[in-house]
């Protein structure tokens, strides 16, 4: 008997699911695959992660449309798997299920008052200001003149330049309107970022540490323990130190030799070898109680921050952005490892408990691998998952599944009344870039689930 | 003259599987391709081709005379990324 069509499902349409569909249709030409996404937008952090004064990077979402959605990847949006849908069904429909969910939450801080109102995850402050449709009602209190952001790394480059930015320059980019609404009333003037390591750790990129120096009207200093390197430093800067690391270290010497730029309308400090204690208010946030850390070598080499006593150092505030990475958060009836935060897989091949691959069912991304790399990194990674995929179709140990391909269709219709087809993409893209084309921004986003719904119906055939 | 990658890179490989001239990396595999920020163009073995430009889904890559003002410095930093580059790096590649 001649190999069926292999049926695939991705589920999450961001880039470790859009750059394994590409993988999936070189390897397989034969693929069928559908995208199933719980919001009506497909490509996931491109939208809603990546930086709207980052446009050139948004770009890539033109090769995903040409190399998934124009090749016939089928796309299902507005659909929850795991509410609207189960895991059973999906595998009901499809010779294989790829979980490409990426990290839905962050790193909490484990500090006393990190709930208190006015403290928040960078992450919801991102979604925030890029229109994600769950996020649009939350409210960033921007009416003190200090923001403290907690990390120093991709992330928390962002925020700090989205709270930074003047509004003008904002407002020729695809931010959401009710983000940069609140952002021209900001009062926000100084960001003050608090590394807990030294100066040649600090996680930005050097790309993203120059930008940060280089922001129209706004100022970079360094706080007052300057930007100098102590002697573990300096050692494992030379044994270990990375090109970034070196690059990063002369650019922060440079912007603590220079001096406070006059025409500065805003203020970004850096802060190192500070950690966030506690953060106090009274029924608010008010300030950061921040520690002071001395750089260690621990047992097995790695470098570590350890706590130095002293009276900690109050920061006054009105916002605090936590930014100390993502995680993700377990899926239904799929196998997940609490510890680690990611789908047990072998080179993408999830595992059940016991440690045997589960037919059928694979991860790619930040579920696969944890939330590290940057966008190209889930091309490698898809490329890994999908070989295996591909490995198991041809070996024929992926069984038919025992629902017929059109039979999804019907499921859908039932589950989903609002499904977001790719027409019906392909319309709210259209209605986005006409407004963005009037307005002379690259995109004007609709940012609620509504808004989004009613372009996607009036891009799609009233079924019949 | 040469091309240079600049900081808008996503360390998608795709200039990689073009470039006929073996000349950007670190490429996947060799043991600094992890911990690189963007991929980079040797100005040594560059061909002055343009694959790599047509090849990047962000446009991230310029001709040296085309480079945009804000990235002015990638020039000496696409150079800077080869003359230090640790010859464990280099051997792999």
């Amino acid at each position: 008997m001649a190999e069926s069509q292999p049926r695939v499902a991705i589920v999450g349409a961001g880039p470790a699911g859009a750059f394994a569909a590409a993988r999936l249709l070189r390897a397989r030409g034969d693929a069928r695959i559908d995208f199933f996404e719980r919001l009506p937008t497909p490509w996931g952090l491109l939208r809603g992660g990546v930086a709207p004064d980052h446009q050139e990077i948004k770009r890539l979402d033109e090769r995903f449309d040409t190399e998934t959605l124009q090749r016939g990847c089928r796309f299902f949006g507005n659909v929850a798997v795991g509410s609207d849908l189960s895991h059973a069904e999906l595998m009901d429909h499809y010779t294989a299920v790829v979980y490409a969910t990426g990290a839905q939450t962050d790193k909490s801080l484990g500090i006393p008052g990190e709930d208190l109102p006015g403290s928040r995850a960078a992450t919801e402050f991102v979604a925030w200001y890029n229109g994600h449709p769950d996020y649009r009602d939350l409210d960033f209190d921007l009416s003190h003149e200090r923001a403290v952001v907690i990390g120093n790394g991709n992330v928390a480059a962002d925020v700090v330049r989205l709270l930074t930015r003047s509004p003008d320059e904002l407002e020729r980019t695809d931010v959401a309107d009710h983000a940069l609404e609140a952002l021209r009333e900001s009062r926000v003037r100084e960001v003050v970022v608090l590394g807990r390591r030294g100066p040649a750790q600090v996680a930005f990129t050097s790309a993203e540490l120059r930008e940060l120096g280089q922001m129209e009207g706004v100022d970079l200093g360094i706080g007052p323990e300057g930007a100098e390197l102590d002697a573990v430093s300096e050692e494992w800067l030379a044994e270990e130190g990375t090109f970034t690391a070196r690059k990063n270290v002369e650019l922060l010497r440079e912007f603590a030799a220079q001096p406070p730029r006059e025409d500065a309308s805003r203020r970004i400090v850096l802060r190192f070898l500070r950690s966030p204690l506690e953060i106090r208010g009274d029924g608010r946030v008010e300030a950061v109680a921040v520690g002071r850390n001395e750089l260690v070598r621990d047992e097995t080499g790695a470098l570590r921050a350890r706590p130095v006593d002293g009276e900690p150092e109050l920061i006054e505030c009105g916002l605090v952005l936590r930014s100390v990475g993502y995680r993700a958060v377990p899926l239904p009836d799929v196998p997940f490892d609490e510890r680690a935060f990611v789908l047990p897989n072998d080179r993408g091949r999830v595992l059940t408990p016991e440690g045997e691959p589960l037919p059928g069912v694979y991860a790619v991304g930040w579920i696969k691998r944890g939330p590290t790399g940057i966008l190209g990194t889930n091309k490698r990674d898809a490329e890994e998952t999908v070989t295996c995929l591909a490995e198991d179709l041809a070996a024929g140990s992926l069984p038919e599944p025992p629902e017929p391909p059109e039979a999804i269709d019907a499921l859908l219709a039932e589950r989903s009344p609002d499904l977001v087809t790719v027409e019906g993409w392909r319309a709210i893209d259209a209605q986005e870039l006409a407004d963005g084309e009037r307005a002379d921004r690259p995109r004007v986003k609709l940012a609620s689930r509504d808004e989004l719904l009613a372009a996607a119906a009036d891009g799609t055939p009233a079924a019949s | 003259m040469t091309y240079v990658i600049t900081g808008s890179c996503v360390k998608d490989d795709s200039c990689i599987e073009v470039c006929p001239a073996d000349c950007i990396h670190p490429k996947p595999g060799d043991p600094d391709f992890e911990t690189a920020e963007q991929l980079y163009v040797d100005p040594a073995t560059c061909i002055d081709c343009d694959a790599c430009v047509e090849a990047c889904p962000v446009d991230a890559v310029f001709a040296d005379f085309e480079i945009p003002e804000k990235f002015a410095h990638t020039l000496e930093l696409n150079a800077e990324f080869f003359t230090e580059r640790e010859p464990a790096g280099r051997s792999a590649a």
